[in-house]
């Protein structure tokens, strides 16, 4: 533009004295020209450049703009530069650093998006531009190319994977909450927690929840809340709202912050319908605050009422195993008095046996098949020849009485 | 010992205590500790007390915890 640099060389303080070098003699003017209406009244660039800016800037509101994206260019000093176009015209266009923030990624080349700004003249070069603080694309396209970037990465990193995901503590002390603490979704999780355990503690760590310092605040409360270690369970929450104000949740840094939680974390973002990059990454999901506060808060009562079945579960084990232990005592007597009458009667019947055995060694049982017994007047058997003397008597015992009798003759076996 | 120490150990005993085949001096043995965890739980339980409070950072970077005006 340094072509367009002209001589500020307009006769300055010509005034009313005479134009000696004039080569015509001067028009007739007024006394007192307005500014710029005589070359004694010329303007100076840089006055004449802001009447521009004020008559551009001053004349036309904030207005939306559509149109195809070309020529992009993201300047190291965080602008952006590029043009909106047409078949017939082109605009060109700057978003500032400063709202660059609020932008979810910058537009691509040939991008048809939709734009809102004002027009803006950079009085160093009378430069106009179309000065952009928000836009998106078609279909939602930008947020939804900031987000799925951003999913990826931290899919690279794994903090999307299921396996990573902590489970709840069953029983909770100390719960903290990071969000807005005036919002709609600390009073909601209050009440919800405190319904389902009046003992509940509840520690808030705030943060804004929406805004350009969202993410920074957001960030710097998980911080926090890891430094304090005091938790056991985070829940990290905002009510409702437009896809801009819950935008922080979708940043990056802060679905990072989250991954990073020291303690089991539940996000609750939004609405149902509404899926965050932080709902990404947190251990759990919850669909609004009040559901985080159920997931996060078990019911005292049910607490209580399982410490008493678990009383009643050792009071009738015990009882049981004592009752069992008692009838196991009576069966065990019993069967060692069945086993000892068993014994005695298997005794019984060996002395039967034993008995009949005698019986049938008894000479009396030989006696009662007509054999006879010879006994001497001392008592003992005459069993062979020898021992009876002749003309001796002696008693013979048959099977009905005693014989006296007296031996007459003596014969051997072998005489 | 922690709350949910003494929950998963009064389960095991319970369920121990449930086994036909421990003996009965095991049995009493493992009932009195129940017994014992059992007042630990419920005490624990009881000792909470409510409270909504907020995290503060003070300059120093130090963190305290104040009850939030309710």
């Amino acid at each position: 533009m340094t072509e367009r640099r002209r001589d500020r060389g307009a006769p300055h303080g010509a005034g009313d004295s005479p134009d000696l070098f004039a080569a015509t003699p001067p028009r007739a003017r007024k006394p007192s020209a307005d500014p710029g209406e005589a070359p004694d009244t010329a303007l100076t660039v840089s006055t004449l450049a802001g009447y521009l800016a004020a008559i551009v800037e001053g004349s036309t509101a904030p207005l939306w703009v559509r149109g195809e994206v070309t020529g992009f260019k993201a300047h190291r000093n965080g602008h952006w530069y590029f043009a909106l176009r047409d078949a017939h015209a082109q605009l060109r266009c700057v978003v500032w650093a400063r709202d660059t923030q609020r932008v979810p990624a910058p537009p691509d080349e040939g991008m048809q998006i939709t734009a809102f700004g004002r027009f803006s003249v950079y009085a160093a070069r009378t430069d106009v531009r179309f000065a952009i603080t928000r836009l998106d694309a078609a279909g939602d396209g930008l947020w939804r190319k900031a987000f799925e970037r951003a999913r990826a990465n931290l899919e690279k990193d794994g903090l999307l994977d299921p396996a990573g995901k902590r489970p709840l503590p069953s029983y909770p002390r100390v719960i903290a909450v990071v969000t807005s603490p005036d919002g709609a979704a600390l009073h909601d999780i209050v009440s919800v927690a405190t319904r389902r355990d009046p003992k509940i503690r509840i520690v808030v760590i705030p943060a804004a929840v929406q805004g350009e310092s969202a993410p920074a605040q957001i960030v710097a409360a998980l911080r926090r809340l890891s430094r304090w270690g005091g938790a056991d369970v985070a829940i990290v929450a905002r009510g409702g709202g437009s896809r801009e104000e819950l935008w922080a949740f979708n940043d990056e840094r802060v679905a990072r912050a989250v991954a990073a939680s020291d303690v089991p974390t539940i996000s609750a973002i939004g609405h149902e319908v509404d899926v965050s990059l932080c709902d990404l990454v947190a251990d759990v999901r919850a669909a609004t605050p009040s559901a985080a506060a159920e997931a996060a808060v078990p019911v005292r009562a049910d607490i209580e009422a399982g410490l008493s079945r678990t009383a009643r579960r050792l009071r009738s084990a015990l009882t049981y195993r004592a009752e069992r232990a008692r009838s196991d005592l009576t069966r065990n007597a019993r069967e060692l008095s069945l086993r000892a009458r068993r014994v005695v009667e298997l005794r019984r019947a060996w002395l039967t046996a034993v008995g009949s055995t005698i019986d049938a060694l008894s000479p009396m049982k030989t006696l009662q098949r007509g054999y006879a017994v010879a006994r001497s007047d001392d008592g003992s058997t005459l069993s062979s020849v020898g021992e009876f003397i002749a003309g001796r008597e002696f008693t013979l015992t048959v099977r009905d009485g005693d014989v006296r009798a007296r031996s007459v003759e003596r014969k051997d076996d072998a005489s | 010992m922690s709350f949910e120490d003494d929950l998963a150990r009064l389960d095991a005993i319970a369920r121990a205590l449930e086994n036909d085949r421990l003996p009965l001096d095991d049995a009493l043995k493992l009932f009195e500790e129940g017994v014992a965890r059992l007042r630990s739980a419920t005490q624990s339980l009881a000792a909470a007390e409510g409270r909504v409070q907020q995290l503060v950072e003070q300059a120093d970077g130090t963190l305290t915890v104040k009850d939030r005006p309710k």
